[in-house]
């Protein structure tokens, strides 16, 4: 098993550049032709925000104070999550001729969508400040531990993908099973709700799944300016690395196989 | 000097469930998890069985073959993009692929964007790029294109700068499939001549082409796969040889096979595009034989050439003529001739019948030939007249041109 894990880990540092320039140009496709070029990477998660706000705040008006920032701060990661998720489970099977006519380790695919989307995530980081300054929600000294956090829950995501990329090559069900369980998570991930919104039988059961203890550390730092719960990401940091071992493995296991099943 | 490459027992097979159905789903997979009905048979198309091979460094060699006899998944393996079922794989040097070029482009970018990001997939830092760019643009021809969206580009220009991208790799090592074929007269020259400069710096290109002329022209050896197994490997003339005798062998059974199903569906099978006539008399079967009787269908320039018609009579007539004649590649005749220009007395035929006329010293120059034969009545009246229904090869050693070689000599005179 270790073997298989070196090997992948030793080819991404070799190809290191690659994954550079092919996280530049997916960003760069992403807008490209568009009027409105990179403004986009801005302008989406505002306009986002803007209709979670008119629903949750004026239609079904939720009593908390700084809701809208409240939301924004776990919808933003969440969004990093499930679109890194839908596009590296997909990349391998649409990585078309790269897969099967050129020699270079596949594992690129999938960490390319990921860092893409991360890099979109931090882009947006500053509008969240700004709004929630403007809200009067302040962040103090817990932000130091946003590397952190963002690395675990990279290394989540990393592992994630990489067994959902493998599974899709072999059943390429999974891409649309994927998208409709994106589905119920999000609503079972306290996002837009607060976790102590949920009754009591429930909110254990809540705290077990993996999103649910990423979201709760960035709203910490976030928005409650406090450290995270400690148990909480040491859970989450076994949880991730268990999960990238895997992942790794399964992927360099079956590797071979990819060009001739794409 | 190790040789550049060295395939030692290659076994590699293809599950044929992958072939013949894209994917097993979840679904069949959770209705019936042991039921063998629901899924495909798990069949293995075998391309390679033990094969070997030696490349020896500076060689140039071109892999011949009919389609699906294993040539792209040989280049494959040896990139090491599919994995060998058994044996080993040793390349000594570093490998560039042609195998689609410009595999990894992006429409929405640029030439001059898409070059850095090829290079890189190519394995290439982004300073060596840099360093090579300026040649790589010049040899594409690319100059004021190169800050243009590939989308717009040409097929052309987009396999010119995928072309241009793998070679200024500079490999050790190159391994071309069949790519060449896509550019223009003068690129696909120019890649030649690259791929020329390239072997005399005493680099190994592995060639996948059905382009014939260019392996024996190119290539310091040949190999002939078929089936997946190596029919032949060396000299490229005698290669590319045996190839053709056994395309044109292949092509003779086809034809047989055509025209014993012809023979059963009526009289209506003279009519055709490349046959015709009202079949009182019928050509049945043509061969081509050398002076020893040997069947052939390619002959060294200068060599007797017999050629065989069975004839069957379907309504007995007195008024018949045999012709023969031959046509290069442009459709221009170079010899024709019948039994009535020669005078030859024909016996009164009963139902079947042979005739052959015997070509003496064919002096034709190098190239391939069709040829016609037909049975007609004196007026023209055609019985069965078949154009193009047998072709053969003149291999020489001289590259002469024209149709037919006139007898000839030199006479020097000095004072």
């Amino acid at each position: 098993m270790f073997p298989l894990i070196r090997q992948h880990i030793q080819e991404l540092i070799r190809y290191r550049s690659l994954v550079n320039s092919l996280v530049i140009r997916e960003l760069k496709a992403r807008y490209r032709g568009s009027f409105l070029g990179f403004l986009w990477t801005f302008l989406n998660p505002l306009l986002l925000l803007g209709v979670y706000a008119l629903v949750f705040n004026f239609y079904l008006r939720i009593r908390m104070e700084h809701y809208a920032g409240f939301m924004f701060v776990g919808l933003l990661p969440w969004i990093w999550f499930s679109s890194s998720l839908l596009e590296g489970t997909n990349s391998i099977t649409a990585g078309g001729s790269l897969v099967t006519k050129v020699l270079f380790p596949s594992q690129v695919l999938p960490i390319v969508k990921i860092l893409a989307n991360l890099l979109n995530y931090l882009l947006s980081l500053p509008i969240l400040f700004g709004f929630l300054w403007a809200m009067g929600v302040y962040q103090g000294w817990p932000l130091l531990w946003l590397p952190l956090i963002l690395f675990l829950h990279l290394l989540f995501i990393e592992g994630l993908v990489l067994i959902l990329a493998t599974i899709n090559v072999f059943f390429r069900d999974v891409q649309h099973i994927l998208a409709n369980f994106l589905t119920l998570l999000f609503f079972l991930t306290p996002i837009l709700y607060p976790l102590s919104q949920v009754p009591p039988p429930f909110n254990k059961w809540v705290k077990l799944i993996p999103m649910t203890q990423i979201t709760l550390s960035y709203q910490d730092i976030f928005f409650y300016n406090r450290a995270p719960d400690l148990r909480i990401l040491l859970v989450f940091m076994a949880l991730s690395l268990i999960l990238l071992g895997i992942g790794m493995f399964f992927f360099e296991r079956y590797k071979e196989t990819f060009p001739e099943k794409v | 000097m190790p040789p550049a490459v060295i395939l030692k027992g290659i076994s590699k097979g293809f599950k044929q469930t992958t072939l013949r159905r894209d994917y097993i789903t979840l679904k069949s997979l959770f209705l019936n998890p042991f039921s063998r009905k629901g899924r495909p048979k798990e069949e293995t198309r075998v391309v390679f069985q033990d094969l070997n091979l030696e490349i020896s460094q500076g060689i140039s060699l071109g892999v011949i073959g009919r389609n699906g006899s294993g040539k792209s998944t040989l280049l494959k393996v040896m990139t090491g993009i599919y994995k060998p079922d058994s044996g080993t794989v040793q390349m000594n040097g570093r490998v560039s692929s042609l195998i689609e070029l410009g595999a990894g482009f992006h429409p929405e970018f640029t030439g001059r964007e898409n070059v850095f990001i090829n290079g890189t997939i190519l394995g290439l830092s982004r300073k060596e790029i840099e360093k090579r760019f300026d040649r790589i643009v010049r040899f594409a021809e690319l100059e004021s294109f190169i800050d243009v969206p590939v989308r717009t580009y040409s097929s052309g220009m987009y396999v010119r700068l995928g072309f241009s991208v793998a070679v200024n790799v500079d490999p050790d090592i190159l391994l071309v499939d069949e790519v060449l074929a896509v550019g223009d007269e003068s690129f696909s020259r120019k890649c030649i001549d690259r791929m020329t400069t390239f072997k005399k710096s005493g680099k190994t290109i592995v060639l996948v082409t059905h382009d014939l002329p260019t392996v024996e022209r190119f290539c310091d050896q040949a190999l002939w796969l078929d089936s997946g197994c190596i029919q032949a490997q060396g000299e490229p003339r005698q290669v590319i040889d045996a190839y053709r005798q056994a395309v044109a062998r292949r092509d003779d059974e086809r034809y047989k096979e055509e025209q014993s199903k012809a023979a059963s569906s009526g009289t209506e099978r003279l009519i055709s595009k490349d046959r015709w006539g009202n079949g009182d008399i019928e050509i049945i079967r043509v061969r081509l034989r050398d002076s020893r009787g040997q069947e052939r269908h390619v002959f060294q320039d200068g060599e007797d050439i017999l050629v065989e018609m069975d004839f069957q009579v379907n309504r007995p007539t007195l008024d018949c003529v045999f012709g023969v004649g031959v046509f290069d590649g442009k459709g221009t005749c170079c010899y024709g001739t019948n039994t009535d220009l020669d005078e030859v007395v024909l016996p009164p035929f009963q139902e079947t019948g042979q005739i052959k006329i015997k070509l003496e010293q064919v002096h034709l120059i190098e190239g391939n030939y069709l040829l016609d034969v037909a049975v007609h009545a004196h007026d023209g009246h055609n019985y069965d007249y078949q154009s193009g229904c047998m072709s053969f090869a003149v291999r020489s050693t001289k590259k002469d041109a024209g149709i037919y070689r006139i007898p000839h000599r030199w006479i020097v005179e000095q004072e």
